[in-house]
């Protein structure tokens, strides 16, 4: 549970309107392959490398590197940027001996919060919070207590930091969702968006079904419910569908990938490129989708082309 | 043999407290450890394996399966010096330098250990020098490499060209996967074989191993 009230930016109720009745919402692309570039490739040797074991330790040891990649996002004309913070839970934490540490999230929401505010037009902050990499009990060992007091922690510490909202995503089984659900409500009052990833015979690794996601998210007060991740754009499309199909009024989230990476010569490339991503832009939006950004090995130039097809008019 | 059946489908079921009492039973039975092993817990996770491949079974039914066999292998292992069992290959696995992601390094390494091959499990965050070590060790004949994330997928390359560099490159099979890892980028970096999950991994192993001459001298 938390161990203090945290003092929150207070435009929840803002941010929900923007969801559900304004344009709909661009968000920006990857962090981690974005960074990873920015440090050098992590196959390369530079003057520069920094010693870390999680990349939330970046938020201190380069913070200027993580904030060129948000206002890089946030110029593409992002209207939601999420906090480089995706492993910030205490489990995955502890590879670091940062467990018990609430800087890295704090810093994480410090950062993001600093270049949308920067910009010329409204940018939210998404606190973003990913999986624990461990198996619940019964099937593993991690209770479903600590997971919740975990996720409870980190979501005091993003709102501490300055997030509008709280993302959690990239999950694939429902309990864990559930605990970071309820973890966050333990400790903040921020909007909850959750989004799975989800593999193309239409389930998750762990089993479940895009129906059996959205009904027990909706249950618990989920604002958005979506898909990140697994899949590039078009694959992910039909898991959207469903999504839509089975809850109408549930305004959704899509993160697609920039299809899959392959070896250019010595540097790895992705083969959707911002044309390719910016294409399904309509079915998405029939599909539902109020949320649009992207996953792994998207860039800026992902975004601005998204930007492009729903921002026809300047950002005001 | 009802009782190696029956194991099979406390296997498949992902029953642990009936695998043991099965176990028990066989071995009571005079039956030889390696012929359980065989005939109730490979066959048993051959099945799950198949399920798994067409997304009849998803992660939890394999590991209760995976938990089911050891808890029956725990009580083989012991025996085994006194049978005629023999695994059919050694391989190392981890997943490469950078990342810590095993939860299909894991599934792999159980699915294997279900088929009957020696597993030697380096964990995550394995430096290619460390998996040249273990192979030597182990005298392995194949190598299991895992990455998770696009950022640390290179990795796999330099593991494999740091085999090269030891010499060994002919003397082992290499096998790589991992969600962003397609047979196109195992092609790319000189892999030998891809699996698109743990049960094909299985499979791809013993194809691989059938292309080897024999164990690997130190």
């Amino acid at each position: 549970m938390a161990s203090k009230m945290v003092k929150e930016t207070g435009r929840g109720e803002s941010f929900l309107a923007a969801l559900r009745a304004g344009p709909l919402l661009v968000g920006d692309g990857a962090m981690g392959t974005m960074l990873d570039e920015a440090l050098g490739g992590t196959g390369s040797h530079t003057a520069q490398k920094i010693d870390y074991v999680v990349p939330e330790q970046l938020n201190e040891l380069a913070p200027d590197r993580v904030l060129a990649v948000h206002r890089a996002y946030v110029t593409a004309g992002a209207r939601m940027i999420e906090t480089n913070s995706f492993g910030g839970n205490a489990v995955k934490l502890a590879a670091a001996g940062l467990e018990d540490d609430w800087s890295p999230n704090e810093s994480a929401a410090r950062l993001a919060r600093r270049a949308a505010v920067e910009a010329g037009h409204r940018v939210w902050v998404a606190g973003s919070i990913g999986p624990t990499g461990a198996f619940l009990e019964p099937l593993g060992d991690l209770p479903f207590g600590t997971a919740r007091g975990a996720f409870g922690v980190q979501a005091s510490a993003l709102a501490a930091g300055g997030a509008d909202l709280l993302l959690v995503e990239t999950m694939t089984d429902l309990e864990e969702a559930r605990a970071a659900v309820l973890g966050a409500r333990d400790t903040t009052s921020l909007p909850l968006l959750v989004t799975l990833t989800f593999e193309p015979h239409g389930r998750t690794i762990m089993g479940v079904s895009p129906e059996d996601a959205i009904a027990a998210l909706s249950d618990l007060g989920v604002v958005a419910v979506g898909a990140n991740c697994g899949q590039g754009p078009e694959a992910m499309l039909p898991i959207l569908q469903r999504l839509h199909a089975a809850r109408p009024e549930m305004p959704l989230v899509a993160q697609p990938n920039a299809g899959q990476p392959r070896l250019d010569g010595s540097r790895v490339v992705y083969d959707v490129g911002p044309r390719d991503l910016a294409s399904v832009a309509a079915s998405y939006a029939a599909a539902g989708v109020r949320l649009f950004g992207s996953c792994c090995g998207s860039t800026p130039a992902h975004t601005a082309a998204l930007a492009a097809v729903f921002y026809s008019a300047p950002a005001r | 043999m009802a009782v190696l059946e029956a194991l099979a489908e406390a296997v498949i079921a992902g029953n642990a407290p009936q695998a043991k009492t099965l176990t028990e039973q066989a071995l009571a039975e005079g039956i030889d450890p390696g012929r359980v092993i065989s005939d109730g817990l490979v066959l048993g996770m051959a099945e799950v394996g198949e399920r798994f491949k067409r997304n009849d079974y998803y992660i939890p039914e394999v590991l209760l399966a995976a938990r089911a066999m050891k808890t029956s292998l725990g009580l083989l292992q012991p025996l085994l010096g006194a049978s005629s069992f023999e695994p059919v290959g050694t391989i190392v696995v981890g997943t490469v330098k950078g990342d810590l992601h095993d939860i299909g390094k894991n599934l792999v390494a159980m699915m294997l250990e279900g088929a009957s091959f020696k597993v030697v499990d380096l964990g995550v965050d394995v430096s290619p020098e460390q998996f040249i070590a273990a192979v030597q060790e182990h005298k392995a004949q194949l190598i299991g490499l895992s990455a998770l994330l696009t950022t640390t997928m290179v990795n796999m390359r330099g593991t494999i060209q740091a085999i090269e560099a030891a010499g060994l490159r002919d003397r082992v099979r290499v096998l790589v996967g991992g969600a962003p890892v397609t047979q196109r980028w195992a092609d790319e970096i000189g892999a030998d074989g891809f699996a698109a999950d743990a049960a094909s991994g299985v499979d791809v192993a013993r194809q691989l191993l059938a292309t080897l001459p024999g164990p690997v001298a130190a």
